[in-house]
């Protein structure tokens, strides 16, 4: 009897201590997602009180808007670009990182300091180093080559925004790494040398296969950012030149609060949700489930 | 053994150009915020000016509403540290410590919606904040972040990792639980919370997305919305433009400094268990 009345005690004290976290995250969290499904469905504009019911109309409409086409293609190109090329610098500088080199403090707090920058300041730092006369240019133009102007170029503004990605998220993942690399054994490389493996045969037999837990942390942190870039697109391009820029989760922001259409947001938001759980839902097929 | 020297060599020499990569920038921003010189745009480039000066800083504070979004921004980023330490602390030493109906399902209910990406929540979140007339207030732009999954999962790992037998005693007194919380558990904890304290205060600080859309007029902009403002609606001027975004980078480019250690650690953690 007496242990009932504790329990009792200690659930509403549980209750008592979880509640406000609970319902911040059902106001928050867990009401929007129905509710982003909700107003997809309704001709949602914020300009005008009538929202008519309008079924599957905004996703028709999504997939006959060219804009929205690019900026599915613009993400996936981002988004491959970026996630390998970071993941694989990340991993490769930790390895760097983890000889017993002097200094490794001073490397490991540069290497990390893009990654606490607030984004709108990187962005803007870059904006001016991809300029013409910026200092892209300026180093190219010390060995002879002569750049374009990467921001307003449609060709090359992309790709200019990936790189700045690869800078400021590299550093931070080499820290997840440099963690993973300091776990394992290091009778393992022992061994290895013993049988005369080298750095590169190390690097590639021992390190990537034990960091595999790691690997599948970062690839999926990595994938779920690159496929929602904002700050960077509204900061250095707002979407341009000609939309080559435009990322999905760009489209959304100005469908739904610069035209006010936020139906047809919510749908794009929907649409690109559903393509961030394939791709994470992917790597769990390649990384098998005891990696993590 | 001449062949690791030249090894290491080599590693130094990636080091050292990596170090340059990471860090130039930063510092060519800084030689241009106490450039005297308005027009920038000058070519060739110079890395350093010709004549220094401190008056782009000054013109931030005196030109801009600078100080009005510091003042946003710091009470953001203030209030929203305090309550994620708090509320995230005491949800996880309810997971970690008692024991409820439904606590596992809740549990696993929360860490899922970690799999939910942010951008589906924008357009859903700024209705319901409209409705309450919410849009371009303090309530609109703190409400959301008051406390996040990922710190409550971090302070119940925390917490696990403590001993039993050190609750045991002050139950068996008849200790509340609050007490215990408040006197046993936090006092041991402080790495934990200062982890949890130093995530949220850099992630309030560099927030952009959510600010920039529920923020309609000037005088609401945080920091970083107030620059890409700057940085946009202007015909920019570079040395202020840079002014400002070395006087924004400066709070958590100190933190990270002093707390290094916390940094490494949380990161290590969350990478081990993802």
């Amino acid at each position: 009897m007496k242990l009932t009345a504790k329990r009792k005690e200690q659930a509403r004290t549980a209750y008592l201590f979880i509640g406000f976290p609970l319902i911040l995250f059902l106001v928050f969290t867990f009401f929007p997602i129905i509710f982003a499904f909700y107003i997809s469905f309704y001709d949602w504009n914020l300009l005008i009180p009538d929202k008519p019911f309008v079924g599957l109309a905004n996703y028709f409409e999504l997939f006959q808007d060219r804009v929205f086409l690019i900026s599915i293609k613009n993400t996936l190109v981002y988004t491959i670009g970026v996630v390998p090329i970071q993941t694989l610098l990340a991993l490769v500088l930790a390895f760097i990182m983890n000889q017993k080199l002097r200094g490794r403090a001073f490397f490991r707090l540069a290497f990390y300091i893009p990654a606490v920058t607030s984004s709108v300041v990187t962005s803007i730092i870059f904006v001016w180093i991809y300029s013409k006369p910026g200092l892209l240019n300026y180093l190219l133009s010390l060995i002879g080559v002569e750049g374009t102007d990467y921001l307003t170029n449609p060709g090359t503004a992309l790709f200019a925004i990936m790189a700045l990605n690869i800078w400021t998220t590299s550093g931070y993942f080499m820290i997840s790494f440099l963690a993973g690399l300091q776990s394992i054994p290091q009778t393992l490389y022992e061994a290895a040398k013993i049988d005369g493996a080298n750095q590169w045969q190390q690097f590639w037999k021992i390190t990537v296969p034990m960091v595999r837990p790691v690997t599948y942390f970062v690839v999926v942190l990595g994938l779920i950012g690159c496929f929602q870039v904002f700050d960077q697109i509204y900061v250095m391009s707002s979407g341009g030149p000609v939309n080559s820029t435009t990322t999905m989760s760009y489209f959304t922001y100005n469908n739904s609060f610069k035209f006010f259409r936020l139906g047809y947001g919510a749908a794009s938001a929907v649409v690109l949700a559903f393509i961030i759980f394939g791709a994470t839902a992917m790597q769990k097929k390649y990384f098998p489930s005891e990696a993590y | 053994m001449k062949k690791i020297k030249l090894q290491k060599l080599l590693f130094y020499g990636v080091l050292l150009l990596m170090t340059f990569i990471y860090i130039g920038p930063f510092l060519f921003s800084l030689s241009i915020s106490f450039n005297a010189e308005q027009d920038v745009f000058s070519w060739p480039i110079k890395l350093i000016p010709d004549e220094w000066t401190l008056d782009n800083y000054q013109r931030v504070w005196r030109d801009l509403p600078f100080g009005q979004w510091l003042f946003n921004s710091i009470a953001i980023t203030i209030v929203q540290t305090i309550t994620n330490v708090f509320f995230a602390s005491l949800a996880g030493f309810a997971f970690a410590r008692l024991e409820f109906p439904g606590k596992n399902i809740i549990f696993a209910v929360l860490l899922g919606s970690l799999m939910i990406p942010g951008i589906i929540l924008l357009v859903p979140k700024f209705i319901i904040l409209n409705e309450f007339y919410l849009i371009n207030t303090y309530a609109g732009l703190m409400l959301p972040g008051l406390v996040t999954v990922v710190n409550i999962f971090l302070m119940k790992q925390f917490f696990e990792t403590i001993p039993k037998d050190l609750e045991e005693a002050a139950l068996i007194d008849g200790c509340s639980y609050f007490r215990i919380f408040w006197q046993i558990f936090l006092p041991v904890s402080k790495p934990a919370l200062a982890a949890v304290a130093i995530y949220t205060f850099q992630g309030s600080w560099n927030e952009f997305m959510w600010p920039v859309i529920v923020t309609t007029t000037r005088d609401m902009f945080t920091l970083p919305v107030g620059m890409a403002f700057l940085k946009n609606e202007f015909s920019v001027q570079w040395p202020l433009l840079m002014a400002g975004t070395i006087l924004i980078s400066l709070p958590t480019l100190a933190i990270f400094l002093f707390f290094q250690k916390y940094f490494v650690q949380g990161v290590a953690s969350a990478g081990l268990k993802g």
